[in-house]
């Protein structure tokens, strides 16, 4: 039905009978919802590019219709304009959860903190939200084998059972960290589903895996000591936009995060971003993950909203 | 007459105090307490004050909080001070800031200050080519004058962002290790071939301690606990590379509001953590 009421728009507009904005609206709705584009589609987009005025008119006329459509998708007190490009969440309290609850079985808990993941990475798809990124497992995390075997495992599952559902909204993931010490199993299943979701445009899911802060800052440190020796760079020239360049997460468009969620009330950063959030927004919720829901996301970002950000200056 | 019952009245409230220092001691004390000063500026404009008034006011709050710290034990305290993106307010306040810093510097060499009463070593942290010439030599003239003392540290961060010590650090570490292999000893392995390819590389590998080295922080340890005032949960480029493990906390008060009790509240929050932070510390 859906493709029937698609293919109909293409046709009106090329007989001049639906707008280039209700047209741009159905390609925006297409690339939420296919991965790959519609040639019918390319060809309309081609032609409102060849009139300059009248593209202009509509892409303003369009940003509108989109800031309209995304609030009438946002819950009440949130404002599409104020919230954050990039939201960063630290998966605390599984353990503790499961603990209060008698659960044993690691697995089963850690499945159920996937879960509620999921349920944030597509809300933040629903709110064109443009970079999510998840603290999955630290360099620091080694120390704990059975838990160690059992996130290993339920990566695998979700890479395998999980990678249709998040192209279906359209999701590019990357994988940061240092992925030389994961089973050999979980690297190939990684680059399978980075290259499957490398041409997605919608949300942009970073997923920290052996990732440390330090471990980030060394890497790039090591990246750009390389350039030195090969003469391709003097020691004179680093500085803080080219140290930022070499950082795992400059394959974001928005590379450090607005705002940090940790939940389960510990108020530390546990070394998962460094010198990404040196203006971020933090917020502790004290929920433990499974118990995060949509209304705590919702006040989360009711809260990032009210915050005047000053970057130091005036 | 007065006076007595002042005196009396501040001689109670200071024995009362040891007496909670003594309660808190008998839990685990943190070795270093780091302070973000935000908040003076806004506490001027509540309280009608003069403009720049609010971080007079904040001096006095820094003098009491770093009181309170040493007499309880705590061994470095760090203060952000000033940072690198606050050169971007208006240039009057910004010349009104420097202006406070040279006389608040040149204050505590006097006899009757903090510093000599509790044995303070001072440390400027930052990038202190940016400061005006009369702040830089005062810096540098108290660095001098108290290196020599060991009871306790404050360390005071002045052009200062954590992205710029990064950066600085590893740009250190950086020439480090390109000056470390000559070029004599390249041409004795090529002829020895004992040395191994991997070891070679390895040597000249950037590692953990080499950034550490060179990293303006280096002469303290990582703070236990980072407090910042007026509400804001953000660091502002603030200790990045060493607030990893750290406890954060974010009373609203203003830094002039801020008192007693927020320190007490902070350490023991401190001792709630700190049972599970030093497993973890000893695991890794």
């Amino acid at each position: 039905m859906a493709f029937l009421v698609n293919s109909c728009v293409k046709v009106g507009f090329v007989f001049g009978a639906v707008s280039p904005t209700t047209l741009s609206l159905q390609a925006e709705q297409d690339a939420l919802r296919f991965p790959f584009p519609c040639p019918l589609t390319m060809c309309c987009s081609e032609s409102i590019a060849r009139d300059g005025r009248r593209e202009t008119f509509f892409a303003n006329e369009l940003s509108l219709v989109k800031a309209v459509q995304i609030q009438e998708t946002l819950p009440g007190g949130l404002k599409p304009e104020l919230l954050p490009n990039h939201i960063a969440i630290i998966l605390d309290g599984n353990r503790r959860w499961a603990n209060e609850r008698g659960f044993k079985e690691l697995l089963p808990n850690h499945r159920n903190g996937g879960r509620v993941i999921k349920e944030i990475v597509f809300l933040c798809c629903k709110w064109r939200i443009k970079v999510v990124s998840i603290f999955a497992f630290s360099t620091e995390n080694w120390v704990r084998p059975k838990q160690v075997d059992a996130l290993m495992s339920l990566f695998e599952e979700v890479m395998q059972n999980d990678l249709q559902e998040f192209m279906g909204y359209n999701v590019q993931i990357s994988f940061i960290g240092d992925k030389s010490k994961l089973p050999k199993s979980l690297q190939e299943l990684i680059a399978t589903v980075e290259n499957s979701t490398r041409g997605n445009m919608g949300l942009h899911l970073m997923i920290a895996i052996n990732y440390g802060g330090r471990y980030d800052v060394m890497q790039a440190s090591r990246s750009i000591a390389s350039k030195v020796k090969d003469g391709s760079l003097q020691v004179e020239d680093i500085n803080e936009t080219l140290f930022e360049k070499e950082l795992e997460t400059n394959c974001a468009e928005f590379p450090n995060p607005d705002l940090l969620i940790r939940t389960s009330g510990e108020q530390r950063i546990s070394n998962f971003y460094l010198w990404q959030l040196a203006y971020t927004e933090v917020f502790f919720s004290v929920k433990k993950l499974p118990d995060f829901e949509e209304e705590d996301f919702i006040e989360v970002l009711i809260s990032f909203q009210k915050r005047e950000r000053r970057y130091g200056g005036n | 007459m007065e006076n007595k019952i002042e005196s009396y009245g501040s001689s109670l409230v200071s024995h009362m105090r040891r007496l909670l220092f003594r309660v808190l001691s008998v839990g685990p004390i943190p070795n270093h307490i780091a302070f973000i000063l935000d908040g003076n500026r806004r506490y001027a404009k509540k309280r009608n004050l003069g403009e720049g008034m609010g971080h007079r006011v904040g001096f006095l709050t820094l003098t009491s909080l770093m009181k309170y710290c040493y007499e309880l034990g705590v061994k470095y305290v760090t203060v952000y001070a000033f940072s690198i993106d606050n050169f971007k307010r208006r240039p009057e306040e910004v010349q009104d800031l420097m202006d406070l810093m040279l006389e608040k510097i040149e204050g505590l060499l006097k006899e009757e200050s903090i510093v000599n009463q509790f044995g303070v070593r001072v440390y400027f942290i930052g990038n202190l080519r940016l400061l005006n010439a009369p702040v830089r030599e005062a810096a540098e003239k108290v660095m001098k004058a108290t290196a020599n003392n060991n009871k306790s540290i404050l360390l005071i961060c002045v052009a200062y962002t954590s992205t710029d010590e990064i950066t600085h650090a590893a740009q250190e570490a950086i020439e480090e290790k390109r000056g470390e292999i000559p070029e004599s000893s390249e041409a004795s392995m090529a002829q020895n071939g004992e040395i191994s390819q991997e070891k070679h590389e390895g040597h000249r590998t950037i590692k953990l301690a080499d950034i550490e080295r060179h990293i303006y922080m280096g002469v303290a340890p990582d703070p236990d606990i980072l407090v910042r005032t007026s509400g804001e949960t953000r660091l502002s480029n603030f200790l990045l590379w060493q607030s990893s493990t750290c406890l954060l906390y974010s009373p609203k008060a203003l830094w002039p509001e801020i008192g007693l009790r927020h320190l007490v509240w902070a350490v023991l929050n401190f001792q709630r953590v700190h049972p599970y932070l030093e497993k973890r510390r000893k695991q890794v």
